[in-house]
This record gives C-alpha cells, structure tokens and sequence, in this order.
C-alpha cells in the first residue's frame, strides 16, 4: 500500500516535507496503525504518540486522508491510496506527526473541568437519579484526543481566545450534572465574544468525532442557558 | 555531563490512577509534587479498565467488607497477604465514596446510589452465591475513573510533567533513594528530580507478550527501574491471562459482559463453563474461565477454522442492556472482532493481562526488600503502588474490579505514608556524584552503538519467547528452555540500536530504553515460573497439576544480578479477624 506522511524535525529540515513509503501489507482487518508501525520498524525517524490502540487514550489522532481520525481504529481497507497523512491541524509541529496539545489544554482547563459541590459530603454516595446522570452520557466519554477542536476553523483562527468543542463539550458536562452547584459562575467563564460564541456551528466537531459525540449539539445548550438567563 | 537538577518533597512516577490517586492527596496536603508521565495523563493504561471497581457498598444486595476480603483471599489461591487483604476491602466503600464526591459519573440505580454488577468471583455470605458488588460507569470506568482523577489534579494545581520518561532511581550508599533521573522526551533533555520521598505507579508490563491487552506503553518501566537497582521482584510468575482478549486483536473485552449476563459456548453451542464451575460458571476467577478456555482448544472444541477461539455470546441480553450497559464493548467488538454482539457471539481467547507480582511493598505502599533484617525492612524514601507493586492483595490471581480498587487504596494509603514519613524526614539528602552515571551509560550505549540489531525485532522475539514458553498452561522442557532462550535475547537487548539519533521526540530512543525494561519483567517472570514446582492461580504446571501448601505457599523474590530467587512467608494473620486458611478451591 502507497502512504505519503508528512515530515518534518526542526532539527534538520529546514521545511517540512512528504515522504512516499510503499508497505508491503494486506489490509485485510487491519488498522492504519499497525501499518504505520511497520513503516516505523522500517524507518525508526517517525515520530508519533501511540498507546492503547483501542481508541481510548486518544494519543494517536492525526489527519487522515484529509480527516482526523485516530490510527488506531481506522480500517486500513477503508482509505484511499495513496493513504495521506498529516499531523493535526491547526497546533504547532513538534516533530512529524506529533503535535504540541498546550493550547488544546489550556482551553480545556479554562473551563475549570471539576465538580464543584460545596456541601460537606455525605458519609455515602450523593444521589442523582438515573435521569439525571443520563445527561452526562454523550459529554462524559470525551478521550481528549483533540480531533474535534483541531477540525474546527474558528479555533484555528483563534486558538487562543476560543475554547474550542472539545473544552466546551466539559464544560457542559459539569453544567449538565445534577451534583454541580456553579452554573452561574461556569457560564460568567463563557460569557465573552469569543470563548463561546465563535462556535459557528459548523460542526466539522461532530462530523470527524471517534468516540461519535456531539459538541455542536452541548455548545448550543449552553447558548441556550446564556440567552435564557438574560431575558 | 552534568546533569540539571531539580527538588521535590515528591516524585510520582507514573500519571495513572495510582499515581494521581495519591497525587491529589499530596497536593492537597501542600506538598511540592512532581508527576511524572510518558504520556499525557489520561493517556495512562487505567483509562481501558471497563467492567468496574469493587467495593461492598450492597446497592443491589446484601453485601460486606468481610465477604469481599473472603473472596480475595480465595481468588487470590491463598497467596495473597491477608492484612493488606483485610485494609482494602475494608477502605474500598470509603474510596468509592470519595471517587463520587470527586465527581465521578457512575451508573446509577433507580434509587439514585451507585449502580453495581455482578463481576467474577464476587460472592454473598463466604462463596455462597453471586453479588453485585462492581461499581461501574457502563464499561468505560477507568475511563471515568482517570479523568476524574485528573480533573481533581488539576483542581489541586499538580505539577505534572507531561512526557517525561523517568530512567533509573538514585541510590546512595546507604540503599535510600533519592529521586530519579527522567528524560523529556520532546527536547531528550535528561534531568535529576531530587525527592524525599519516590513512588513509583508506573503500571504494567503486559508486553512482554505476544497477545496482550495492554497499551504500547506498559512495559514495566517501574520494574526495569527497580530491579536495575537491586530491589527484588516478587510474584513474577504469576501473570493474569484475560479469558475474553478479542481473538487475533487482544483487545480487552470486559468481564462485566459476563456479568451482565453473557457467556460462553464452544463449537458446539455447548456452556461448557457449567463443567468447570457448577456454581459461579462463567463468573469464576479468572484463571479458572481461562484454563477451562484453554482445555476446550486443546480438546478440540474451539471454534473458527482453526479451532483456536471459544465465542462469547450476549445477544440473548438484548439491545437495550448491550446499548445501555456496554456499549465501549460493542464498539470494540464491531471495530476489531468486526461482529455485532447484538446479533452475533465475539470471538474470544485468553489474552495476558495483568502482572500480580510486582515491586515488593508493605500494605502502606513502603518498599520492603531484605537486605540485612528480614523481608519487611523499608527501602527508605521509595514507595510504589498500582500494578506495578505487589501489596500483595493479588497473590496468584486477581479478582476483577480489585485492580481499579488497588489503585486508589494504596495510591490514597501511600500518600498518608510518605507525609508521614516525611515529617521525620525534614532534610533532602546529599546527592551522590554517580547520581545520573546508569541512566548516562544507557544512553550514551544506545548512541555510540555500532551495528546495533533493530528494536522492534528483539522485542519481538522475546514476545515469541514469552508467549510460548509461558502460556496459560505452562510445561517443563517449555519453561527450561525459555529460560534459556529469554537470557538469550537479554543478550540481544544489550546490544540494540537506533538509527535515528535526533534529539526531538525521538520514539526510537524511547521504545529502545522501554526494552530495557520490558526484559527484566520477562525474564523474571520466565525465571520464577521455571523454578514453581506448583499450579496456583496463574501459574499453571503441567507436571505439577495440584497447589502444593506445604512447599510453596510463600512469595518468591526475583533479583536480576544472577537472576537469583529468594522466597518469603505469605502473611496469613489479617488485621483483625481470624486467617482464611488455604483450602481447595471450587467455584
């Protein structure tokens, strides 16, 4: 199979570059990053993060084909060749296909990504009906993987002052949960032109999501909480 | 070279749930802590534990501490410590209260507490019948668990450095450690972090198998580190293999699908766990359902064209549980068994798992080796908890859900010890001058080496060496030779080499300096199981079928100079209630 991935190591290349690899490989079931470990057995300079291969950990997202998906759980008989590979859009390039995720956090831990509940904790569980918790399904099993927010064009612009879905969809799910007690403040934290209200819902978020959620969906919740509580 | 060099009160190694567990302890207490981590923290392998954490809160059905320590200690085939036994079932209702408060998302019943289900050898009244005693967040509850625990790290402002691969501890003359040296692994930067107190949470070494569970990144780094510094390894031989592993993939495919009412069948549609655990069936130990797996193969009543898999069915379940309760697990089966379970059973084989053994600790997280006063003297200023220790609560088989458990007591309980410990320890220590000379030579080796043999292929061959010498069930001149044949490709790690030599995020050097490791955990594991004359737990000789009490109920120890074994008591007097004594065991 014909892979071209995106090159680059600050230490020696002035640019970044394509590199062609041909892998003799039947793809059969097998994932694009069993593949590109045996190019990595090959040609031991590729760089990229890699753990679980279960797509749980979120290490190994990157732009596939055009698209952000994670290595791990990508079909390799479902891409097309040449398949093209490039590190996530929009972070800076540390090296290859490894990008530096500071911005991605920092825009996570902005939204302050804990329960807050100031009531002294009872001796056993605090209650929530299964109702309730059924509001933290869909926000609570985001991996982090940055996928979503690096597919998002107005975090790309401004990677700085835009949180971004992946940091909007925990901030909804500490709004969402019936154990929380600071709503108001956590929507004082989005209350600003560009944290929040540059979603412009145009769910690139959604569509490359591997874990299949909706940040789309929770930042127009919270839209919604903002504008209910100013009329 | 000199090496920069940096002071905590703390050095965590290891950002999964141990390490943050007691992280978030030793922040809150306003210590200065340093976590360190190979990979962003809710990368760390817990976040694949799905089926659930044990703790006897009794939501569904009557349930207490003492049935929970009974279970453990039984499933554990007696070799488990019965005081560390006795501390975490008694802390576990405690930590998963406390998990809660931190806001983690469980699953929940109508009557708004904790949702809990049936796991694998957990039993009412001393073995009598099945309770649901796993607290889960569907089958995502390392997931939910890490994040959690991040989250709340991040709360107590944890210092985290994020992508640093720790080398090799720092000793002095006198034995104490002093920290460690770590590399970043982004500018392969190496640095001294002095501590008063190191804990190691590094997590397992799954891969030193061929089929595996684990992540990439579990390869024993803890241990490697440990036994280059002359700290003995207890309880190698006894590795877990998972009976469901997705066949051909390895990947994890939870307990708590059993639980929820799965179970599995041979080639002829045949429940055949009903002839090896009449009464739990398939919700026996795990190194029960395993053997039995591995004996309806060997017998020739596996399925798919080889005969080497058994399935697991679930579809009788029905959509809305597999939809509500495990749906990371249909994920996974359509993605790598490529079956729906709602319609179809997933192929399934026993996969290695989870290591028992581990860094020999006492049941607050002090590392205990013996030099000169016996096996409980404390290697002053070490700790480590998680996988990567041996409390021992395990012995020679795990239950489900008490690894998850695990994490947080001796996590939490290590935590408590080291500010204790450090109250009486106010001083930072002298460094000693060869502080970073191993961790240097190491890496100078891998750079000046000439002709050096390729990593990937070493590591293969000892995956080969590992998996077919040291299986589920384990033979004489199998394990006589993969003694051999393991030091053989120890010899060959020596000698590996890189061709990239870059200094930015350089993964060849890494995954290099991870096989150091990987082969002092595969070659302790291949060693102690050659010398087991006994079948126990995990650990199951074909020539020696039976539990042997009177030889071998006692831990062995492991050092990697001479690959000498050493062997200590297991501690059978619980805390407070009288011992379990070993009988036989029938589930």
């Amino acid at each position: 199979m014909k892979f071209k991935i995106y090159r680059y190591n600050p230490e020696t290349d002035e640019q970044p570059r394509m590199q062609d690899y041909d892998l003799d490989i039947v793809a059969g079931e097998k994932m694009l990053l069993d593949a590109l470990l045996l190019i990595k057995e090959q040609d031991d300079s590729l760089s990229l993060r890699k753990s679980c291969r279960e797509g749980v950990c979120g290490s190994d997202a990157m732009n596939i084909n055009g698209r952000n998906g994670l290595a791990c759980v990508t079909q390799l008989s479902s891409l097309k060749e040449p398949i093209t590979l490039r590190p996530l859009p929009g972070l800076p390039v540390i090296r290859d296909l490894v990008v530096d995720m500071t911005q991605f956090f920092k825009q996570y831990n902005s939204v302050k990504p804990y329960l807050v509940n100031n009531d002294p904790p009872p001796e056993t569980e605090r209650l929530q009906s299964p109702a309730q918790r059924a509001e933290l399904d869909g926000l609570y099993e985001c991996i982090l993987c940055g996928c979503c927010t690096t597919a998002c064009p107005s975090f790309w612009w401004n990677p700085d002052k835009f949180v971004g879905p992946a940091g909007l969809l925990q901030a909804y799910r500490f709004i969402a949960d019936s154990r929380d007690q600071v709503t108001s403040e956590r929507l004082d934290n989005l209350e600003d032109p560009y944290r929040l209200f540059r979603c412009h819902t145009i769910m690139n978020c959604v569509d490359v999501c591997p874990k299949e959620l909706n940040p789309t969906e929770a930042i127009g919740k919270i839209k919604y909480m903002m504008m209910k509580r100013t009329v | 070279m000199t090496v920069a060099k940096r002071m905590f009160d703390v050095v965590i190694v290891g950002a999964g749930g141990s390490g943050m567990r007691a992280a978030l302890a030793l922040s809150e207490a306003g210590l200065k802590v340093a976590v360190l981590s190979k990979v962003f923290p809710t990368r760390s392998h817990t976040v694949a534990a799905q089926g659930g954490i044990a703790a006897s809160l009794g939501n569904v059905k009557e349930d207490n501490w003492h049935w929970h320590m009974y279970d453990t200690v039984k499933g554990s085939d007696y070799l488990g410590d019965q005081d560390a036994i006795e501390f975490m079932c008694r802390a576990a209702p405690g930590v998963v209260y406390e998990l809660e408060h931190f806001g983690m998302p469980f699953d929940r019943l109508e009557n708004g507490k904790i949702y809990q289900r049936p796991f694998g050898g957990h039993m009412q009244g001393f073995g009598k019948n099945p309770v649901e005693r796993a607290c889960a967040v569907a089958d995502r509850t390392g997931h939910a668990l890490l994040h959690t625990l991040y989250q709340r790290n991040m709360q107590a402002n944890t210092h985290f450095f994020v992508e640093w691969m720790a080398l090799d501890l720092i000793r002095n003359q006198a034995g104490d450690v002093l920290g460690v040296v770590a590399m970043e692994i982004e500018t392969s930067e190496v640095m001294i972090f002095q501590a008063r107190a190191t804990l190691l949470a590094t997590g397992g070494a799954g891969r030193i198998f061929q089929a595996s569970t684990n992540a990439y990144i579990n390869t024993g780094d803890g241990l490697g580190m440990a036994a280059r510094a002359d700290i003995p390894l207890e309880d190698m031989e006894f590795f877990q293999f998972h009976p469901t592993g997705v066949y051909d993939a390895g990947v994890l495919i939870s307990e708590g699908v059993r639980g929820e009412g799965g179970y599995l069948i041979n080639k002829d549609g045949e429940r055949f766990m009903d002839r090896y655990a009449p009464t739990a069936r398939d919700l026996a130990s795990r190194d029960v359902v395993s053997r039995a797996i591995a004996t309806e193969i060997k017998q020739g009543r596996g399925c798919g064209k080889n005969a080497d898999h058994v399935l697991l069915k679930v579809d009788h379940i029905g959509r809305d549980i597999i939809m509500q309760r495990l749906p990371g697990i249909r994920d996974i089966s359509i993605k790598f068994a490529h079956v729906d379970p709602i319609n179809a059973p997933i192929p399934v084989v026993p996969t290695a798992h989870y290591m028992m053994g581990g860094i020999p600790v006492n049941y607050h997280g002090q590392v205990v080796a013996p030099y000169k006063t016996g096996p409980e003297e404390v290697v002053e200023g070490l700790y480590a908890a998680g996988e990567c220790a041996c409390v021992s609560v395990h012995g020679a088989n795990r239950l489900g859900c008490n690894s998850l458990l695990d994490l947080l007591v001796f996590g939490r309980e290590a935590a408590r010890q080291i500010i204790e410990d450090l109250q009486r320890n106010p001083h930072p220590q002298l460094l000693p001058a060869d502080a970073a000379e191993r961790p240097l030579a190491r890496l100078a080796r891998l750079s000046n080496q000439k002709n050096g043999e390729n990593v990937a292929e070493v590591g293969a061959a000892m995956r080969q060496v590992m998996q077919t010498h040291c299986g589920v069930f384990r033979f004489p001149d199998l394990l006589a030779e993969g003694v051999k044949k393991i030091a053989e490709v120890a010899g060959r790690v020596k000698n590996t080499g890189i061709k990239d030599h870059s200094k930015i995020f350089n993964t060849a050097r890494v995954e290099a300096l991870e096989l150091d490791n990987l082969i002092e955990v595969a070659q302790a594991t291949m060693v102690a199981a050659a010398a087991r004359q006994e079948s126990r737990g995990g650990h199951a000789r074909d020539d020696f079928p039976l539990r042997d009490d009177d030889n071998w109920l006692k831990h062995s120890l492991y050092y990697s100079a001479g690959q000498r074994l050493d062997y200590k008591p297991v501690r059978l007097k619980p805390l407070t209630v009288e011992s379990f004594p070993p009988k036989a065991r029938v589930y």
